[in-house]
């Protein structure tokens, strides 16, 4: 034990004011490599949105965050305390919801949020303070003395967030807050951590649904155990490898749109093309003449009824980096 | 230092406060925790007999005469042999064993009371079914006294008494009553059964819902988390344990000769041990049948070798030895010397100690699993 904490450093000099900072962390199961030098740094009041899809290494880097698995390598600072050497006081000073509703159905509301409390150690006053602060902010109020159990999806994340943040932690790590909850439940839910982060609580968010990434004030993605992206949905949009240099994004709306897709695809100077809903997002070169594409998609019988210029979505860039990284991946395989 | 050991059971007042809620809205795994055992108690205490009485047998008699008509009565008179028939033939006498209508035949020759009347040796075909050790034991130890017995009287020709008598006295059970011998074993046997089952199935059944790895991600500690699982489930075992002994003395009339506190007091390191248990296949099993299968191969060693069922002097070497390793050994011990023998604290403290230390042995190896297996992974 004292060789390890011979080893902690104190966070880095620029790591002051962030929540959260990662060093190239590394953690190996074996052969496999689940997180492969990840680096983040998520400063104070952020709501870091950790994108990646299932497999990809998330819930690895959470339990390497939170002090619950050893690093293989690097390091890691939360809340200005190193993970590899105080896990407990990481673990004291964070809020962690975990990505299935874990809280006991045959317990009530109330005796949810009191067990809790009484891990936090928190005082009697400050825990009935804390109660009715919690109780109020989710609106939990004409719940509390109802099993968990007998709550449903939306009100179980309510309850579930009111126990991660009972004990006034100032960075929420959240898996998954919104998988498998009504449409209306999660914005609802995401206007509260808004509103959190608001008062100064950073949040850690993994989530695998795009439009909930684009209200990130910051994302990264990972993939294959590789962060691929990270920054502001604005400038991961402004990417060189999203949108290189020469090219443009076109969206296209028509008909029969499965067969305009195979069409649009076939076109000389044409990179990619995805259907999003009922248009598609071509990716091209800028020197194709847009009005040709619509005139042969009108000689093969489809009317474009919209054709306009389109800013790359946090998909697109996602999807364009994921392409990049399983090329990278292929090569070093081969 | 205090502050040291409040932070490696961190968490314990919680998850205790959390156990006792749980326990209160899902009193029917309770009852039925509690219920069983009784109930199983109730069946092996009236079902066991070990005294083997009333054995089967079938005469073969073909002398016929007073003195073989004696005989036989004195062989229907021991208790032992009930007399179900006469055969008329060898060949039926076999076949009446084999197809074990009887256990015994008995064959009296036809020339019994001539060479009795002779002063010669009549012999006396005992054909016992050995393919149930214990009742042809008995059947041949029985019978070879009853033959001892008569030879004696007619060699002293009666009216001289015997030169030497034992008076074997049976100690602490005089009656020899089975429940007498087995109920106290018996309660060593079914405590284990439900401690372990129960704090065992109370932690797999969190992994299998996900609320274990939420609480690794608080400040609880492997320790806290394990013990405060324990106690209430150690406040079970211990109203487990009154229910046994109170259908033990009630039902069954077995009177505990030392003192109940005594039983109380050793009780409690023995049921540590079985928590610990528990919580160790915890650390192993995911679900909750992988759970009982476990538990299964903690509870038949217990069952064969603590000395419940089976002498351990009697076990080879090495069963012997591995008896020392079965937590079961040392509380069958404790309950038969303070219920039967009326042992005190005196006779039983090192069965405490060993019971104790291997407790906290297997607590904190059950919490490093912990650490190692289920959080970090």
């Amino acid at each position: 034990m004292t060789a390890k904490v011979s080893e902690a450093e104190a966070a880095p000099v620029d790591a002051a004011g962030a929540a959260i900072v990662a060093q190239g962390i590394t953690r190996r199961f074996g052969e496999i490599t689940a997180v492969k030098d990840v680096s983040l740094r998520v400063q104070k009041g952020e709501v870091f949105g950790f994108l990646g899809p299932n497999g990809s290494g998330k819930t690895t880097v959470i339990k390497m965050l939170t002090g619950l698995l050893p690093l293989s390598g690097g390091a890691a600072w939360v809340d200005g305390l190193d993970v590899r050497t105080n896990g407990e006081g990481v673990r004291e000073r964070i809020g962690y919801m975990s990505q299935k509703f874990s809280l006991y159905d045959d317990l009530t509301v109330k005796e949810n949020l009191t067990f809790y409390g009484r891990i936090y150690e928190l005082p009697k006053e400050r825990l009935e303070r804390r109660f009715d602060e919690v109780v109020e902010l989710n609106g939990l109020g004409p719940y509390v003395d109802r099993q968990a159990g007998k709550l449903s999806g939306g009100w179980k994340q309510r309850l579930a967030l009111g126990c991660a943040m009972l004990h006034e932690p100032k960075i929420l790590f959240l898996d998954e807050p919104t998988a498998g909850i009504d449409p209306v439940a999660r914005r609802q839910l995401w206007d509260l951590l808004f509103d959190l982060s608001g008062q100064g609580i950073t949040f850690f968010v993994t989530t695998h649904y795009v439009d909930e990434a684009e209200r990130c004030s910051h994302v990264a993605y990972i993939y294959s155990a590789k962060v691929i992206a990270d920054g502001t949905p604005e400038a991961l949009k402004a990417l060189p490898e999203v949108s290189p240099a020469g090219t443009r994004r076109v969206g296209i709306t028509a008909p029969e749109i499965t067969r305009a897709l195979r069409l649009v695809r076939g076109m000389e100077g044409v990179r990619s093309a995805t259907v999003f809903g009922q248009s598609i997002h071509a990716l091209v070169e800028e020197r194709l003449d847009v009005e040709g594409m619509e005139k042969r998609l009108w000689q093969q019988g489809i009317l474009v009824s919209e054709m306009r210029p389109l800013a790359p979505s946090l998909e697109d860039v996602f999807v364009e980096l994921t392409y990049r990284r399983k090329a990278e991946l292929e090569v070093t395989s081969a | 230092m205090l502050e040291r050991l409040r932070y490696a059971f961190r968490g314990f007042g919680a998850v205790v406060y959390k156990e006792i809620l749980h326990i209160r809205r899902d009193y029917r795994t309770v009852f039925f925790a509690l219920f069983i055992p009784v109930l199983q108690m109730i069946v092996l205490g009236f079902g066991i007999d070990t005294n083997i009485r009333q054995v089967k047998t079938v005469v073969f008699d073909q002398d016929g005469r007073q003195a073989s008509r004696e005989l036989v009565d004195r062989l229907r008179n021991s208790d032992t042999f009930r007399i179900i028939g006469y055969v008329q033939s060898d060949q039926e006498l076999n076949d009446v064993i084999i197809a074990a209508q009887a256990r015994v035949g008995v064959k009296i020759p036809v020339d019994y009371s001539d060479r009795l009347l002779k002063g010669g040796t009549a012999q006396v075909l005992v054909l016992i079914d050995g393919s149930d050790s214990s009742v042809a034991g008995q059947a041949l130890n029985v019978a070879t006294a009853i033959g001892f017995d008569e030879s004696l009287r007619r060699v002293l020709a009666e009216r001289r008494a015997l030169p030497v008598e034992m008076r074997p006295k049976l100690l602490f059970n005089p009656d020899s009553r089975s429940p007498n011998f087995f109920l106290p074993g018996l309660v060593a046997v079914l405590l284990l059964f439900f401690t372990t089952f129960l704090t065992a199935l109370a932690i797999v059944r969190e992994k299998e819902k996900g609320t274990l790895e939420q609480l690794f991600v608080t400040p609880v500690r492997p320790l806290g988390l394990l013990l405060g699982k324990l106690v209430p489930y150690f406040g079970i075992g211990i109203l487990g344990l009154s229910g046994l002994l109170f259908f033990m003395v009630t039902v069954f009339r077995v009177p505990i000769h030392g003192h109940p506190l005594l039983l109380y007091a050793l009780a409690c390191p023995y049921l540590f041990v079985n928590l610990s248990i528990g919580l160790l296949i915890s650390s192993k099993a995911n679900t909750q049948p992988e759970a009982m299968q476990m538990s299964m191969m903690v509870i038949l060693p217990t069952i064969f070798f603590s000395g419940y069922i089976f002498p351990r002097e009697t076990m080879p070497l090495p069963f012997y030895l591995f008896s020392f390793l079965v937590p079961g050994t040392y509380f069958v011990n404790i309950s038969r010397g303070i219920i039967l023998r009326g042992a005190g604290i005196a006779h039983l403290w090192m069965d405490g100690v060993v019971l104790l230390t291997m407790g906290v042995a297997l607590l904190l190896l059950a919490a490093k699993r912990f650490q190692k297996k289920v959080i970090a992974t």
